[in-house]
């Protein structure tokens, strides 16, 4: 079971980073650097990781999200006129109003684990979008994955 | 629909009287058959609808002499086989033609003789001030009796309605309750790629004639309401990306925000006198459910848990509330009463129960179940028995009830491949009997059934 978990998120981490790849084709901390702006959402996306990721109706963060979470609040440190809204998404295996909900649940974990690594609370904002802005379309388990996310933006 | 003036005969040139005239008038109708109850009530064709096992009723609808008659007969007989309870019978096979009715009395034989149960026949006259005007006639067709003769004066452009005020009288005349025919549908529209869905608010009548769009899509909208008592819908919009319940006004397409929340506000619902809006509002990762007096503007808070608190409905006489709540747990059903007190859990089945919607009726309390990867649309009632699964499907959510607590309103997506899913409206009778796609331009979700229209 353990090992299931795992390798999905092995699965999803690819995928994500497939997704988040600039045009030229360089993957995270490659020649992508060169062509962002240090500070700006691909900066993020590229060299930080914008996004983790969360079981299915679970509003907890894993080991691999707060990892993801730490280097979001060194990265924050760097740039502190940066401004950000966690979204809140939800995978499409639930009724609407309760995904919205969800998805608020998640959004303010990742502020309140932001906050507790140091982070200024009136930087974060939240906003949820239930299931109404999946990173991918599909109905299975590995695209449900990527969609129940919390995702750092740069306001 | 402000311009609408539909009058029955003798009415005055209020809607309200007329609706009224329109009551006593059947009232009246229903009065005569019993006085001239010369035939055994027994004999009266009637629909049991109580009854599980259950056939279609023939009914011969006889294309409405005149004018655009034709046209407004296709629209009650199409009301009524939607219905489910009616098999309006081929009128290539009729031996009576329109202008026969209109002038003599049916030859009852020759419909009992097509197999016909119940006979409908009507015409439609201009007027000499420009109004239409349609009669029709309902006939028990093995007891030779007429059962309603009746008669509707309106605008023109208003025969759709006439046509389903039509129905509505047969319906009710021929089931024993109120109809639901001269209802609408707001919903929410869908368009464009799954991962940037376009959603816009759009209202048709309930058979998806007259359809139009309220918002233009700019901004995403979700979970529309009607309101019972005004031409307002509520929803929530993220307007400026602050989701937020607001409150829109079909008449004059004005927008208003409702409240002033620190939090998301989602999940909105009239009370059944009109005055509250009930709803969710989520802070700090917390959702809880309040109301808010429209009169004062007034909110209070009616649940407090560490729980997703959401989907609140009122019963029809405004004393509880039902809602999901996911403090066991899991998401459930539970009542309480309309000041937040007295919880009690009303589901105890597998899987998660959402989005209840508690019948016109008082009835029954519809709801969305998850399990074992499918979903479905399902009914308990009050007490926390009887609980019936209706439909079930990879996703079924959201139903509606229409205003008569007959027949329920859902919408149905598919799986999505790669090229996306796709979401169609669908109604079902509340026996889980004839499920109908509703035609919609687009794909579609949310439904909200209005009441019957004042």
């Amino acid at each position: 079971m353990r090992i299931k978990y795992l390798s999905i998120f092995a699965a999803v981490a690819l995928l994500a980073a497939c997704d988040t790849t600039p045009k030229d084709g360089s993957g995270a901390g490659g020649a992508g650097q060169m062509s962002v702006r240090p500070g700006s959402q691909e900066d993020l996306a590229q060299n930080v990781g914008d996004r983790v990721f969360f079981g299915t109706d679970r509003s907890d963060l894993t080991t691999e999200a707060r990892g993801t979470l730490n280097r979001q609040s060194q990265w924050l440190k760097t740039y502190p006129q940066v401004t950000i809204t966690i979204e809140g998404h939800a995978d499409e295996r639930g009724t609407r109003e309760y995904n919205l909900a969800l998805g608020e649940r998640r959004a303010n974990a990742v502020k309140n684990y932001l906050i507790a690594q140091g982070v200024q609370s009136a930087r974060v904002k939240t906003i949820s979008y239930g299931k109404e802005r999946p990173a991918v379309l599909g109905s299975d388990d590995s695209a449900w994955a990527q969609n129940r996310r919390g995702v750092t933006m740069v306001d | 629909m402000s311009t609408l003036t539909l009058n029955a005969v003798g009415a005055t040139a209020s809607a309200q009287a007329a609706r009224l005239t329109r009551r006593l008038a059947a009232a009246l109708v229903m009065l005569a058959a019993f006085l001239g109850l010369a035939a055994p009530a027994a004999a009266e064709v009637r629909i049991d609808i109580t009854r599980g096992v259950f056939e279609p009723l023939p009914i011969a609808i006889s294309p409405f002499a005149g004018g655009n008659g034709a046209q407004i007969s296709q629209v009650v007989s199409a009301d009524l086989e939607r219905s489910g309870l009616f098999r309006p019978l081929d009128p290539r096979g009729f031996l009576q033609n329109p202008e026969q009715l209109r002038a003599s009395e049916p030859r009852f034989a020759d419909w009992r003789g097509i197999g016909a149960q119940a006979l409908v026949a009507g015409s439609a006259t201009q007027l000499g001030d420009g109004r239409l005007k349609v009669d029709f006639r309902l006939w028990d067709v093995a007891a030779g009796q007429n059962m309603a003769n009746l008669s509707y004066t309106a605008t023109p452009d208003s025969w759709r309605r006439i046509a389903h005020i039509i129905a509505d009288a047969i319906y009710k005349r021929l089931t024993g309750e109120d109809g639901y025919f001269d209802t609408r549908i707001v919903y929410v529209a869908e368009s464009g790629p799954g991962t940037n869905r376009v959603k816009r608010l759009a209202i048709m009548d309930q058979d998806g004639a007259n359809h139009q769009f309220l918002t233009d899509g700019r901004t995403l909208v979700l979970t529309p309401r009607f309101s019972p008592t005004t031409q307002e819908i509520t929803y929530m919009s993220y307007v400026n990306k602050k989701p937020r319940v607001y409150v829109f006004n079909i008449d004059t397409g004005r927008q208003e925000m409702l409240g002033d929340f620190p939090g998301m506000t989602f999940a909105p619902r009239f009370s059944p006198d009109g005055n509250r809006v009930v709803m969710s509002m989520a802070d700090r990762g917390n959702a809880n459910v309040y109301a808010l007096d429209l009169r004062t503007r007034r909110s209070t808070q009616l649940s407090d848990s560490p729980a997703i608190d959401t989907a609140p409905s009122y019963s029809p006489d405004g004393s509880q509330i039902v809602f999901e709540s996911d403090r066991g747990g899991a998401q459930q059903l539970y009542i309480m009463n309309a000041d937040g007190s007295g919880v009690k859990r009303l589901s105890f089945g597998q899987g998660r129960y959402g989005t209840p919607v508690w019948s016109p009726r008082g009835d029954l309390i519809a709801f969305t179940r998850q399990q074992g990867g499918q979903f479905a649309v399902g009914v308990i009632r009050p007490d926390g028995t009887g609980e019936r699964i209706l439909t079930q499907a990879y996703h079924v959510e959201g139903p509606t009830w229409a205003p008569n607590g007959r027949v329920l309103m859902y919408f149905k997506e598919s799986p999505g491949g790669a090229g996306g899913r796709s979401a169609k409206l669908y109604t079902i009778d509340v026996t889980g009997r004839n499920e109908r796609m509703v035609p919609t331009p687009q794909d579609a979700s949310d439904p909200a059934w209005s009441p019957l229209i004042p």
